[in-house]
């Protein structure tokens, strides 16, 4: 199924400086897969080490938090949109 | 602009401020003409963490296109600490935004400095901050 993904401003130098990417996928997971399978640079910015989601990378599809959904494992149909969304986060000692 | 940030790091201190950096992209050069003073959502440790909730990084988003300009990044201040990117800062920074940070000591904004984290995530380069007459540029 063909799906629209969003790449927010900060990553699209990652991704050939698009604003969106189609990529075939039956679940969100499959569809980040997909699209860091073919822009392998935004995988850092998008995972941490451990492989899952960076806590700051929000994902929606059509608006949706997948957080509130079933997560990666959420099933997405032709024609739906997922947006990647950047929260932002800092202080100043660790 | 960059009195704009200041006076916000003092009307929150001791606690973190923050915002989006709204303006333009040139040619190894950024403008920034615009502000957009967000609410720091970390409650449980604002003294030395901000967060921007997505939500609110797309309220940024549509200001920016309403003002006809771009969220170049983002600014936050350390209240009695350093103006230099802590390890925090790094880890949970994205690529391409221009950073700024303000050193609030004892209430006074102090040092300012902006940066920009490696594709490699691994380090930043510093960004050179020159306040033009109306406008301030990095």
């Amino acid at each position: 199924m063909a799906v629209k993904v969003i790449i927010p401003t900060p990553l699209r130098q990652y991704a050939g400086k698009q604003e969106s990417v189609h990529v075939q996928a039956g679940t969100v997971g499959e569809a980040l897969s997909a699209l860091t399978g073919q822009f392998e640079e935004l995988k850092r910015h998008l995972f941490a080490d451990d492989g899952r989601l960076r806590s700051f990378v929000n994902v929606y599809v059509n608006d949706e938090d997948i957080r509130y959904l079933q997560k990666d494992q959420t099933r997405v149909k032709e024609g739906d949109t997922i947006s990647i969304v950047p929260s932002i986060a800092g202080g100043a000692q660790n | 602009m960059l009195r704009r940030i200041h006076t916000h790091g003092v009307e929150t201190y001791p606690h973190e401020c923050c915002g989006a950096l709204l303006g333009r992209d040139g040619d190894g050069t950024r403008e920034v003409l615009d502000l957009l003073p967000l609410a720091n959502r970390r409650d449980d440790s604002p003294r030395n963490r901000f967060e921007v909730t997505a939500d609110d990084v797309r309220l940024a988003e549509k200001t920016a296109r309403e003002r006809r300009l771009e969220l170049i990044g983002w600014y936050h201040s350390h209240p009695d600490a350093p103006a230099h990117p802590s390890e925090y800062d790094r880890d949970h920074a994205w690529p391409w935004y221009s950073y700024i940070i303000v050193s609030v000591q004892k209430g006074e904004p102090r040092d300012t400095t902006s940066w920009r984290l490696h594709d490699d995530r691994a380090g930043y380069d510093p960004e050179s901050i020159e306040i033009t007459a109306h406008l301030a540029s990095i």
